[in-house]
């Protein structure tokens, strides 16, 4: 599989604050990939540099099999970009930007700007401040989908939209990926998250900490258990995949690492299992951690 | 309007204070030294007493100088003729002040949306509003204080001192309270700006019009901009005008305070329109875009400055006639930065001017860039497949192109109006265009130093505005300052050859184009180089 965006070891500085430390990124063609940090961890950053409107200070960047720095405006025909920051012209209306910016990208089609205008629910006839903030970012999102391109970057494209256009949006991005779309998704919202993307990668400080498809993660994922015993536990508090391990009697509760379920099952079978109840492992459990500052349990 | 309706108003103060701490201590600064420098100078220009004498007679009996700086009531004193020689342009620049000032912290807070965050906080309704009010016209009285004493200290007498500075920052009063009701009535704060500084515009060419002619003089009492001199500081002054701007300052004030809780936060009391649903076919590239963007201010420049030029070249032609042609007139004219005849004095100055408002003029249109920039609207364009000097062609077109074509609109019409009151309008048109398209190299030099701005330094692109303030007050007070010549050359300006009348010089001509390509090309090429930011 070729990748659409590869990104090794970035670093970017404004000043004295170090915004990108090392970061690496690898989208493959044809993914929807979730890119996920904390508040200021170098998301957008990121994003900005693949479009070449900031440049990178080291490392290696290939966006589209060539360098967003030096060749930005032919890599730009064939993407499409949801901005952070949605802002708009005050004296053009949301349509006019629309079609703006679908021409400058070489192209939109008249089809898909029908059929997404319907269904976003969006007057293409407001001016610049008439837009409320949902509204606004939804003008950005027909913006981007209205053409028809390899890449779509989404920096936290639904921030602002209520429940009903969320689904709209999960509906928009599904299909996308049907046709083999790429899209590469910031996003602070786990369910969003989860329900769109094949592969994320979470960063923290300007570096990625993790990367992997959803089940990958998950194995990352620490499982809650609770069981009753037939005696005394024995060997568990031992093992290293085993955390916060509370024994009251023959009752036990702890978590562990999902990678390392066997042997604390094992642990537990030789003492006999009365009841077992196994809260499966959350992905929002995994980002919380790695959000954290001061993270120690694992790297 | 209750206590609570104030609370927090200190709060603001302090925090537009510290906003404008760099350039507010710049205008009290360059404003207040001015006349106490000019008057100091007077005495070199004019040594002899004899010479004094005959200013007032010959300055103040000449309609086109009336025009262009006011009646002048007595001139035989360094106090009489600085309030002659400042008393109208001063007030235009304290004026500017007072408005910008207002809108940048209210309107163009509403715009940004950080005065939703503070009005979220303990927060007076009116709190915004009185706070952009103390600051500016608290700033225009310390001017006035400061210039009063500046004059004080270089010997003038008090009462006329204070009569200056007081009118100075009554006119700065006057346009605070003007800029409070137009902050209202529009919708952002660029078109606040403007509907203000037209006002301005206006009350100066009342001003002038009502000065310059016999028949209508009463026009001049309708413009806060002619109070300042019907004062008549240091020429028997009349206390009593003072009633005009302080009431007009009031009245203004109290309207804007009426009207505000009448419109919605961040809306103006016109109101905007839908727009169409699709694009038209000449939304497609940059230039559609620079042209969707500029063409307003660009249409509101040219009808202004072809007025403009329409007025003074009608007016142009009475300077002759009502002078004659004595020696002493000519020395004081040659003295006023004029070379030959009077008329043609008139017309370079005139064009002079006309140079630095089309530098104005293109320098907004530059900067235009910046705030696409810094409001986030650039890069949802740059990731498309426009480039980054596709796009700035499309606003240089209109900072270049747009820059000539005002210019030169403003010449041709005082050119068309000038010859046709001298009854030779071939000769008229050609003399006046070509002393308007002298200028354009200098203009465009102050444009493309506003481009090296934004391409190197965004951040500090407004210093632009900077560079501008100092070419104006050169080219307007630089030959009656006698600043030394290294200081005068800094200004563009000061090398065009003062058509008509002079001779025609290509060299500065040529080099001043040069450094424009060169200054383009530097600019261009740093903003290629650097992160968007
Ligand atoms: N133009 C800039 N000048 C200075 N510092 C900047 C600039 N842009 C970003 N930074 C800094 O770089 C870091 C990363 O910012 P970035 O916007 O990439 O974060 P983010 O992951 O997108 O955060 P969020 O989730 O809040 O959108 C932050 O510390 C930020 O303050
Ligand atoms: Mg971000």
């Amino acid at each position: 599989m070729t990748e659409a965006i590869q990104v090794r070891g970035l670093t970017k500085s404004f000043g004295a604050t170090r915004a990108l430390n090392g970061l690496d990124l690898s989208v493959a063609t044809g993914e929807v990939h979730g890119f996920l940090g904390p508040n200021g961890s170098g998301k957008s950053t990121t994003i900005r540099i693949l479009l070449g409107l900031l440049r990178a200070d080291g490392g290696s960047v290939e966006l589209l099999g060539g360098d967003p720095w030096r060749e930005s405006a032919q890599l730009h025909r064939r993407l499409a970009y949801v901005p952070g920051d949605v802002t708009m012209w005050p004296n053009l209306s949301g349509g006019e930007a629309i079609d703006l910016l679908g021409r400058l990208r070489g192209g939109l089609d008249e089809r898909r700007r029908k059929d997404l205008l319907d269904r976003f629910d969006l007057d293409p006839t407001k001016k610049g401040r008439a837009y409320s903030k949902g509204n606004r970012q939804k003008v950005a999102i027909v913006a981007a989908l209205s053409s028809n391109v390899e890449l779509l970057v989404l920096d936290e494209p639904t921030a602002g939209l209520d429940p009903l256009m969320e689904e709209s949006f999960r509906e928009v991005i599904r299909a996308e990926r049907q046709q083999g779309r790429t899209v590469l998704l910031s996003s602070h919202i786990l369910a969003e998250v989860e329900a769109l993307c094949q592969r994320v990668s979470i960063i923290r400080l300007g570096k990625t900490v993790e990367t992997g498809t959803l089940a990958e993660l998950r194995h990352l994922t620490r499982t809650s258990i609770i069981a009753e015993l037939a005696g005394s536990p024995n060997g568990l508090a031992e093992l290293p995949s085993v955390h916060n391990l509370r024994v009251d009697g023959s009752q036990v509760s702890f978590d562990v690492d999902t990678a390392a379920l066997d042997e604390s099952l094992a642990a537990l079978t030789k003492v006999g299992v009365r009841s077992l109840v196994s809260q499966p492992p959350t992905l929002e459990e995994l980002f919380l951690r790695h959000y954290a500052a001061g993270d120690g349990d694992r790297g | 309007m209750s206590r609570a309706g104030l609370l927090g108003t200190g709060q603001l103060v302090r925090l537009a204070l510290r906003r404008d701490r760099v350039s507010l201590p710049c205008w009290i600064v360059v404003l207040s030294v001015l006349p106490p420098m000019m008057g100091s100078t007077y005495t070199e220009l004019y040594p002899s007493v004899a010479e004094r004498a005959a200013l007032t007679d010959t300055l103040g009996a000449n309609p086109s100088i009336a025009l262009l700086y006011g009646p002048a009531f007595d001139l035989s004193s360094p106090g009489g003729f600085v309030a002659w020689r400042i008393g109208g342009f001063g007030a235009v620049l304290i004026a500017l002040f007072a408005i910008f000032t207002v809108t940048r912290h209210t309107r163009a807070e509403e715009d940004s949306g950080r005065a939703e965050l503070l009005g979220s906080t303990v927060l007076g309704r009116y709190a915004m509003l009185t706070a952009a009010l103390i600051v500016a016209g608290g700033a225009s009285l310390l001017i006035g204080v400061l210039q009063a004493l500046g004059l004080i200290g270089i010997g003038e007498p008090v009462a006329g001192s204070l009569a200056l500075g007081f009118g100075m920052a009554s006119a700065g009063l006057v346009f605070a309270g003007l800029a409070a009701i137009s902050v209202q009535l529009a919708t952002y704060a660029r078109s606040a700006n403007s509907l203000a500084a037209t006002v301005v515009a206006v009350a100066f060419v009342l001003r002038g019009v009502g000065d310059a002619t016999a028949d209508v003089p009463w026009l001049s009492w309708l413009s806060p901009i002619g109070w300042t001199q019907q004062l008549r500081p240091f020429a028997g002054e009349r206390w009593w005008v003072f009633a005009l701007p302080v009431g007009c300052a009031v009245l203004f004030g109290l309207i804007g305070y009426l009207l505000l809780p009448r419109r919605d936060l961040a809306a103006g009391l016109l109101p905007e329109r839908a727009g169409p649903a699709r694009a038209g076919g000449a939304l497609t590239g940059s230039l559609g875009l620079a042209w969707r963007l500029q063409r307003g201010s660009l249409i509101g420049w040219l009808v202004a400055m072809m007025l403009g030029g329409a007025i003074m070249g009608a007016l142009a032609d009475g300077i002759g006639q009502l002078l004659g042609d004595s020696p002493q007139v000519r020395q004081i004219m040659r003295q006023l930065g004029g070379q030959q005849a009077m008329v043609d004095a008139f017309l370079a100055t005139v064009a002079g001017v006309f140079g630095l408002l089309a530098a104005m003029y293109g320098v907004q249109a530059a900067l235009r860039m910046r705030a696409e920039e810094a409001t986030l609207r650039l890069e949802p364009l740059l990731a498309t497949k426009l480039s980054r000097l596709r796009w700035a062609a499309g606003h240089l077109v209109f900072a270049f192109f747009g820059t000539a074509v005002v210019l030169l609109a403003a010449g041709f019409a005082m050119g068309l109006a000038h010859g046709f009151r001298s009854a030779d309008i071939g000769g008229g048109l050609t003399d006046v265009l070509a002393g308007s398209l002298v200028q354009l190299p200098a203009s465009w030099l102050l444009v493309g130093l506003a481009v090296v701005l934004f391409g190197a330094l965004p951040h500090f692109a407004t210093a632009a505005w900077g560079l501008v303030a100092v070419a104006i007050l050169l080219s307007l007070f630089g030959p009656v300052l006698r600043l030394p010549q290294l200081i005068v050359d800094a200004s563009p300006f000061t090398h065009v050859p003062k058509l008509p009348g002079a001779e025609i010089t290509a060299t500065p001509l040529v080099w001043l184009t040069a450094l424009v390509a060169l200054a383009l090309g530097v600019g261009l090429t740093a903003f290629r180089r650097r992160d968007l930011a």
